[in-house]
């Protein structure tokens, strides 16, 4: 069987920068991808904070890595992995579109938007509830629509969402937002958002489509009923990582523990970009990690020779 | 062979759906949507596979924003699985995955 240097899981920023790096190498490399390449940060309306990349959405950006990737020669195939057997010096990866074997691995699956976890949430995830602006914004032309969550992609899709909307609410649990302060500085001085503090969602109500969101004030605790069209869940991330278990250490919240080199648990498996325990979980953070894991993967597979 | 799906618009969506003998499905999409654009050769698969017994349509929501808000179609991507004119399933958001697409295609037969 055809045995690879480095096969890459996941087609998001840190395992197409991985790919590019295995690629110039020479190593015999493949990348899968149970989609469109792109991960995450191609449902991003704008990205203005990777160096060197000042105008355009994140598919347009993770476009480009991609071509530059297919460039060197990295091969690329559609499929979602369903199970790994690390143990090995031979690994094995399996998926729904066969099985890989590799001397090294990346594991660059990346993470997936946190649900609410309340009533009516799942009752109208596309009749009114959404988890990218992106897709769904320009169906809320002229409506109101409501922003869950405090930090950067909330703040920051609530701003695109108001080219659409006529109105936007953030709905936010603390008294002041997560985001950075340049994002918030553009809400706080845009007409169409109102900020709803110290609050969360209780329960989404409707008939054919979500008509009402009822907020819940954390302090006091009273319940108070909001008329919005659509409902936008930004409230954090879990990491893509449950096929991983048992095989990687990770921490309680399903984050795979590596050092600095990105070396995992498991000799000659390697991690990258937002599946990681770490501080900072951006684009040109997932692409320094790609590019790390990558080098030391190379460097394994010479010290195994 | 991979099949390219039948553009629908306003203008001939109830003459290609409703009016249809065959059952239809379709997949709304926009250009931005990135898992719509990856979910597209699928479904073109899938055309090219039951073409013969089911209709494959596609509606590009970009430019047809009043037929997708007709039909309450408010999030991609979004399939509509029709038999005699009528909606008889429907998948949006997370629910679009290729084996849920392949088991309602299948439940039209």
């Amino acid at each position: 069987m055809n045995v690879y240097d480095v096969v890459i899981v996941g087609g998001g920023p840190a395992g197409l920068t991985a790919g590019i790096y295995v690629a110039r190498s020479k190593l015999k490399a493949i990348l899968l991808e149970k989609g469109l390449p792109g991960g995450q940060i191609a449902t991003t309306e704008h990205i203005e904070n990777y160096p060197g990349y000042t105008a355009g959405a994140g598919y347009e950006l993770t476009a480009i890595m991609e071509e530059q990737a297919k460039g060197f020669g990295l091969e690329i195939a559609m499929a979602e992995v369903t199970g790994v057997q690390l143990g090995g010096p031979e690994k094995i990866i399996t998926t729904n579109q066969g099985e890989y074997r590799a001397r090294t691995v990346i594991l660059a699956p990346g993470s997936s938007p946190r649900k609410l976890d309340v009533p009516g949430e799942k009752e109208f995830i596309g009749r009114g509830v959404s988890y990218c602006a992106t897709c769904d914004g320009p169906f809320y032309e002229g409506l109101t629509v409501m922003v869950v969550g405090g930090g950067n992609a909330a703040v920051e899709e609530a701003n695109y969402l108001t080219r659409f909307a006529q109105k936007v609410y953030i709905v936010h649990r603390r008294d002041a937002l997560r985001a950075t302060k340049v994002v918030q500085e553009r809400a706080f001085a845009n007409e169409k958002i109102e900020i709803l503090w110290d609050s969360v969602v209780a329960e989404i109500r409707g008939n054919e489509t979500l008509e009402q969101v009822l907020i819940k004030n954390v302090k006091t605790g009273q319940i108070t009923p909001v008329t919005v069209d659509g409902l936008f869940v930004y409230i954090g991330f879990i990491p893509n990582t449950a096929f991983l278990k048992g095989q990687v250490e990770m921490d309680e919240a399903g984050y795979i523990i590596t050092n600095d080199r990105m070396e995992t648990s498991v000799p000659g498996v390697f991690a990258a970009g937002d599946c990681r325990q770490k501080l900072l979980r951006q684009v040109v953070t997932a692409a320094g990690d790609g590019a790390i894991a990558a080098f030391a993967a190379e460097k394994y597979l010479e010290e195994q020779q | 062979m991979d099949v390219e799906l039948l553009e629908l618009t306003k203008e001939n969506y109830e003459e290609e759906v409703i009016n249809s003998e065959r059952p239809v499905v379709v997949d709304f999409w926009g250009p931005r949507c990135v898992p719509c654009l990856s979910l597209m050769p699928e479904v073109e698969k899938l055309a090219a596979e039951y073409g013969d017994k089911i209709k494959f349509c596609k509606v590009n929501s970009a430019k047809n924003r009043r037929l997708c808000i007709e039909l309450k179609v408010m999030a991609l991507p979004t399939f509509l699985f029709y038999k005699d004119g009528q909606v008889v399933d429907k998948l949006t958001g997370d629910e679009a995955t290729r084996e849920n697409i392949v088991a309602k295609v299948q439940a039209l037969l």
